[in-house]
C-alpha cells in the first residue's frame, strides 16, 4: 500500500503512487481499453441505446480528448470508465486502480474546507494523518492556490474550485484522469489558465488523462488525440493525432487550422442526424 | 506564488521547446499575475456584523414583544376581568416563584426535568440515528416502516402515557418510554429528510474517491445530511421536552421525584394559580432557553460553514 511505502522512504513521499499498480499498466500497456461497450438506458422494451460498441485505448501517460455533440453519451462514458454505471454489453479494463474522476460541477464538499477536501481524498487513498497536511498544501500549490487551505467552498471563485477539485482528484494519485467538461462553465480567461495549468500537471507527472469537451478548440488545445463521437448512438466517428508540440495556446493558428477540420467533421455528423 | 517558478534552476525546467526558457519564465510570472488578478476579482469576503447592530436588530425586539405582553397583562389583572385567585399578577407569579426559590427547592426541581430531558434526548439520539440511515438507505426498511415513521410524528406523545403507565407502573421507566416515542420519529424522520436531500453529485463524487460502505455512510453521508438531521435533533429535543412534560404532569408519585410537571400538578391541586402559572412559565423559558443556546447555534454554525446562510 501506498503508507508504507511512504512511511518508509521520504523521497517516495513526494511522488507516493502505488509501484504495483504502475507496474500492472505498463504490462498492460494501456491506462485504459474499451472493448465494445455500449450502453442503453430506461425499462426493457422502451430502451434508449446511448453508446453503441466503442473501443478505445488510452495509453499511459498519453492526452485524449472526447469530443461530440450534447446528449451524444460523453458523460455517459466517463461514468462507466469510473465504474459509477456498468456497461450494457463489452467490457471496459483499468489496470491501474480506480480513476479519479473530475466532475463538470466542481463536486467539492460543501461542509470541508479546501484543503480538508483534498485530505479526506488523501485519507481514502490510505495515506497516514501525519503526511496529510503537507500532501494537501503540495497540492495546493501544484494549483497554485497556496493559502486557500482554510478556505470554505462557498468562499472561493469558480476557477478556484475547479481547481481545488483537480487538486483533489490528483489527490487520489490514479494513473488515470477522468475530466467531464471541467471548465465549461467558466470564462475564456480562467479557461485559458486552467489548461495551462492542466497540461503543466500533465506533463510534470505520468498520469494518463481522458478530457470530455464539445469545446473543438479546448479538445486541440489539450490533448495529443481527439476522439470524435457521433450521436444517437454514440459510435467513435473518427479520430486525429494533434502533434501541434506544447506549450500551445487556444488561439494558437495551427489550433485553429485542426480545430475548423474538426468542427466540419462534427458538423457533418450533426447534418447527417437531420436527414433522417 | 510568482517566486517559486522564477527561482527555478534552469535544468531543472528543461521544456519541449528547448530554448525558449526565458520566454517560457516571463509566461509563467504573467499567468501567476494573471490568476491572482482573476482570484482577487472573484473571491467573496464576509464581514463580521458589529455587536451593536446585532443586539438592535436581535435582542431588541423580544425585549419589546415581552414588556408589551407583560403590560397587557398588568393592564387585564388591573380591570379586574377574573377574580385574582383565576387571573394572578405578573408580580404574584413571579412572587410565587421567588418563594418557591428561598424554599429551595426550584433549581432541584428544573434539574430533575432537564436531566430527564437531556438523558432522554440522547438515548432518543443514539436510537433514531441508526434507525433514519436504515429508512433513509435501505429500500424494505423505508417500505416497511418509513410511513409508520413519519405517521408517529403526528401522534400526540401523551397518547403513549396510559400505555406506559400499565406497562412500566409509575417509574422512571414510564417517563423515558414517553419521551423516546415522542422524540425518536422526529429525530429519524429528520435524518431521512437530510438524507433525500443530498446532492447526488456528493454521492458519487464520494465513491470516486473511495469513501464507500461505513466510511462513506462517515465521511460524506452523515456530513452532507447534517442540515436536515439538525433540524431533526431541534425538533426531537421539543418533542423530548414536551412529552416529559405530559409525562411528569400524569405519572405523579412520590418515588417520581418532583419536577417541572409535577410542580405544575401540585399547583393545580392547590388551586395555586401563581405558581400554575410560573411553573408554566418556566417550562418555556427551559424549552426556549436551550434551543436558543445549544441547536440555534448549532443550526447556525452548520449553515453558515456551508455559505447557505449569507443568502438569507
Ligand atoms: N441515468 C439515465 N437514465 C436515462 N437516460 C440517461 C441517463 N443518463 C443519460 N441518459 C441519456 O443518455 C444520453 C447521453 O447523456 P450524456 O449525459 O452522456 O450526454 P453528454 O454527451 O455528456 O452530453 P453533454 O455534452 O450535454 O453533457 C442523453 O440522451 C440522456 O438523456
Ligand atoms: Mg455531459
Amino acid at each position: 500500500m501506498p503508507t508504507t511505502l511512504s512511511a518508509q522512504d521520504p523521497a517516495a513521499a513526494a511522488q507516493p503512487r502505488a509501484a504495483h499498480q504502475q507496474d500492472r499498466q505498463r504490462q498492460a500497456g494501456y491506462a485504459a481499453r474499451l472493448d465494445g461497450v455500449s450502453k442503453s438506458f430506461g425499462r426493457p422494451g422502451a430502451q434508449q441505446q446511448v453508446l453503441d460498441g466503442i473501443s478505445l485505448d488510452v495509453a499511459p501517460g498519453e492526452f485524449v480528448t472526447l469530443l461530440g455533440a450534447s446528449g451524444c453519451g460523453k458523460s455517459t462514458l466517463l461514468n462507466l470508465v469510473a465504474d459509477l454505471e456498468s456497461p450494457t454489453d463489452g467490457t471496459i479494463e483499468v489496470p491501474g486502480g480506480r480513476p479519479a474522476l473530475m466532475f463538470q460541477e466542481h463536486a467539492l464538499f460543501p461542509w470541508l474546507t479546501a484543503g480538508r477536501n483534498i485530505e479526506l481524498a488523501l485519507r481514502m487513498r490510505g495515506v497516514a494523518k501525519a503526511e496529510r497536511r503537507q500532501e494537501a498544501e503540495r497540492l495546493l500549490e501544484l494549483v497554485r492556490l497556496t493559502g486557500a487551505y482554510g478556505k470554505r467552498v462557498h468562499e472561493l471563485s469558480g476557477g478556484m474550485r475547479q481547481r481545488v477539485a483537480l487538486a483533489r482528484a490528483l489527490a487520489q494519485d490514479s494513473q488515470l484522469l477522468l475530466m467531464d467538461e471541467p471548465f465549461a462553465a467558466l470564462d475564456a480567461i480562467t479557461r485559458d489558465v486552467l489548461h495551462e495549468e492542466l497540461t503543466r500537471v500533465w506533463a510534470e507527472t505520468d498520469v494518463s488523462v481522458l478530457f470530455v469537451t464539445h469545446n473543438v478548440r479546448e479538445a486541440v488545445r489539450l490533448a495529443e488525440r481527439v476522439v470524435l463521437l457521433s450521436s444517437r448512438p454514440g459510435r467513435i466517428a473518427r479520430e486525429w493525432r494533434v502533434d501541434i508540440p506544447q506549450p500551445r495556446r487556444i488561439e494558437d493558428a495551427e489550433v485553429s487550422r485542426l480545430s475548423v477540420e474538426i468542427t466540419e467533421e462534427l458538423r457533418g455528423e450533426i447534418r447527417r442526424h437531420g436527414q433522417h | 506564488m510568482a517566486s517559486t517558478e522564477t527561482e527555478r534552476p534552469p535544468e531543472s525546467g528543461a521544456s519541449p521547446a528547448g530554448g525558449a526558457q526565458g520566454a517560457e519564465r516571463d509566461d509563467a510570472a504573467e499567468l501567476a499575475g494573471l490568476e491572482a488578478g482573476l482570484d482577487a476579482l472573484d473571491t467573496r469576503t464576509q464581514a463580521r456584523t458589529p455587536l451593536a447592530r446585532t443586539l438592535r436588530e436581535k435582542a431588541l425586539p423580544p425585549a419589546v414583544a415581552v414588556v408589551l405582553v407583560l403590560a397587557l397583562w398588568q393592564s387585564a389583572f388591573a380591570l379586574e376581568l377574573k377574580p385574582d385567585y383565576q387571573l394572578p399578577s405578573p408580580l404574584m407569579v413571579w412572587d410565587a416563584l421567588a418563594e418557591e426559590w428561598y424554599k429551595g427547592t426550584i433549581l432541584g426541581v428544573v434539574w430533575q426535568s432537564v436531566s430527564r430531558g437531556a438523558l432522554g434526548f440522547l438515548v432518543a439520539l443514539v436510537v433514531a440515528t441508526p434507525l433514519g440511515l436504515l429508512v433513509a438507505r435501505v429500500k424494505v426498511v423505508r417500505a416497511a416502516i418509513g410511513p409508520v415513521l413519519s405517521g408517529l410524528q403526528s401522534l400526540p406523545s401523551v397518547a403513549w402515557v396510559p400505555a406506559a403507565i400499565i406497562w412500566f407502573g409509575l417509574t422512571d421507566a414510564t417517563i423515558y418510554a414517553v419521551v423516546l416515542l415522542g422524540a425518536v420519529p422526529s429525530i429519524a424522520n429528520g435524518l431521512v429528510a437530510g438524507v433525500d436531500r443530498i446532492q447526488p453529485l456528493h454521492l458519487r463524487a464520494g465513491k470516486v474517491i473511495g469513501a464507500t460502505g461505513l466510511r462513506g455512510v462517515r465521511h460524506v453521508l452523515l456530513p452532507a445530511a447534517l442540515p436536515g438531521y439538525v433540524s431533526g435533533l431541534k425538533q426531537g429535543w421539543a418533542f423530548s421536552w414536551r412529552s416529559l412534560m405530559a409525562a411528569e404532569l400524569i405519572a405523579t408519585s412520590p418515588e417520581l421525584g418532583v419536577g417541572l410537571g409535577q410542580l405544575l400538578e401540585t399547583g393545580r391541586v392547590y388551586q395555586d394559580m401563581p405558581l400554575v402559572l410560573g411553573a408554566i412559565l418556566l417550562i418555556l423559558l427551559v424549552g426556549i432557553g436551550i434551543e436558543l443556546l445549544l441547536f440555534a447555534p448549532l443550526e447556525r454554525r452548520v449553515l453558515r460553514n456551508r455559505g447557505l446562510l449569507a443568502a438569507r
